[in-house]
């Protein structure tokens, strides 16, 4: 066995600094696929079919590829159409699409499971069917979704250690930079897995907490 | 679209599918020893077993599979650990979606009505029996659903060997994105096997399932 703890304090901030990245991308990414969940949630539902088939190819091609191959696929396909974007924004966009094509078949659910009462009584008092969908029926579909959503922005934190390969230097890029010039993998992966860990138990608390006040709250 | 450059380099991405193909078939395998060794230490009577399943769930899904997989194949050289790519991809693999796997195969075990372990037990039969007569067939049938939404998930995820180097369909992609500048030719073809693979997947649990019911 060939361990040696001692390399990790000099390379401690390095590390932590690609934490506070990874905790960066992992917000930006959850913001943006609640977002768009709701947005491809409603799309789904209401559109008009002309609109619903291309948003529906879209979320066909999303579940059934690999993140990792949307990620190269975001990250040097948009150059090919003239489009450079930065690694960091071409991460968060790539898990941000990929959670957000998940979120969205919880929220359609979710949706649908909201009682017609509660359109046919915002209608009734003279709200039109946009105002009512976004005043009343999805404000309720996204409560109830909250829980389950959760576990996709926790799969996406784990997730986002993927953008690592498009060169993003969040925590996995990171611990390479380290191990680039110690040549200790085994250590500075490791403290990178116990930082994921930590952030993961952190995730889950907040998790809790939020389902604790959607169930007074109901 | 070019479509000469897709006819050319097409047979390149069927060799690699078929390694993707097999890393999905044998990841499965393993994953579901893990998994189901895993639902027993989580039910066990002892609480050693059932410390040491909880942790084994916590930790491999408490951390990103890319990291367990640098660990074993780029860490597991310090301790005389020398695997090929391959086989780190489905030890690594395995192993974590193992993990997801135990609570899957738990949830269907724990679902079973209390009653057929009593009444098991009542005619005599001693706790391994009950497990293997009575619960696990009963079980069997209520996770092959949920093992397949695993599945599913597992052979996306095979795709993370890319980065160690195995050439499997996202390496394939990758590699001609690099040479060839067309990443949207690349990623139509990878991603069209792909499906390929999970939608034939998805029919076989969907046939599986259907043979399984009771009624």
């Amino acid at each position: 066995m060939n361990l040696d703890f001692s390399v990790i304090p000099a390379y401690l901030d390095v590390v932590l600094l690609g934490a506070v990245w990874t905790i960066a991308i992992t917000v930006a990414a959850a913001l943006l696929s609640f977002v768009g969940g709701i947005i491809l949630a409603v799309i789904a539902l209401y559109a008009p079919l002309v609109v619903r088939l291309p948003f529906r190819l879209f979320a066909w091609l999303f579940m059934g590829t690999p993140l990792l191959l949307q990620l190269f696929l975001i990250y040097f396909g948009l150059v090919q159409i003239g489009i450079d974007l930065p690694a960091f924004v071409a991460g968060v966009v790539g898990l941000g699409l990929h959670f957000a094509v998940y979120n969205s078949e919880l929220i359609q659910t979710s949706i649908l499971a909201v009682d017609r009462g509660q359109m046919e009584a915002a209608r009734t008092l003279g709200l039109s069917r946009g105002q009512a969908l976004r005043k009343v029926v999805v404000p309720q579909a996204v409560r109830d979704v909250i829980p389950p959503i959760g576990n996709n922005m926790i799969a996406l934190l784990k997730d986002s250690a993927l953008v690592s390969v498009i060169g993003v230097s969040e925590l996995t890029l990171s611990a390479q930079l380290a191990i680039g010039r110690t040549y200790r993998p085994f250590e500075f992966y490791l403290l990178a897995a116990v930082v994921y860990y930590v952030i993961n138990l952190g995730m889950e608390a907040v998790q809790r907490r939020i389902e604790r006040r959607i169930a007074a709250a109901r | 679209m070019d479509f000469d450059l897709i006819l050319r380099v097409y047979p390149f991405f069927i060799e690699a599918a078929w390694v993707t193909v097999q890393l999905s078939v044998l990841t499965t395998l393993l994953g579901l020893a893990c998994g189901t060794l895993g639902a027993m230490a989580r039910l066990s009577r002892l609480r050693v077993f059932r410390m040491i399943g909880a942790v084994y769930v916590s930790v491999f899904r408490g951390t990103p599979a890319l990291i367990q997989l640098f660990i074993l194949y780029f860490g597991g050289p310090q301790f005389g650990l020398h695997l090929d790519a391959f086989t780190a991809g489905v030890i690594g693999l395995g192993v974590n979606i193992g993990a997801y796997m135990t609570e899957t195969i738990r949830g269907a075990i724990i679902a079973i009505d209390k009653g057929q372990t009593e009444a098991a037990r009542t005619v005599g039969l001693s706790r391994f029996q009950t497990m293997r007569y009575v619960i696990l067939p009963q079980a069997a049938r209520l996770m092959i659903r949920p093992l397949g939404v695993n599945i599913n998930a597992l052979i996306k995820g095979t795709a993370l060997v890319a980065a160690i180097s195995v050439v499997e369909l996202t390496y394939t992609a990758q590699r001609f994105i690099g040479s060839t500048y067309k990443p949207f030719e690349m990623f139509m073809i990878s991603g069209a096997l792909y499906m390929i693979i999970i939608y034939a997947t998805g029919r076989g649990i969907t046939w599986l399932d259907r043979k399984a019911r009771i009624v």
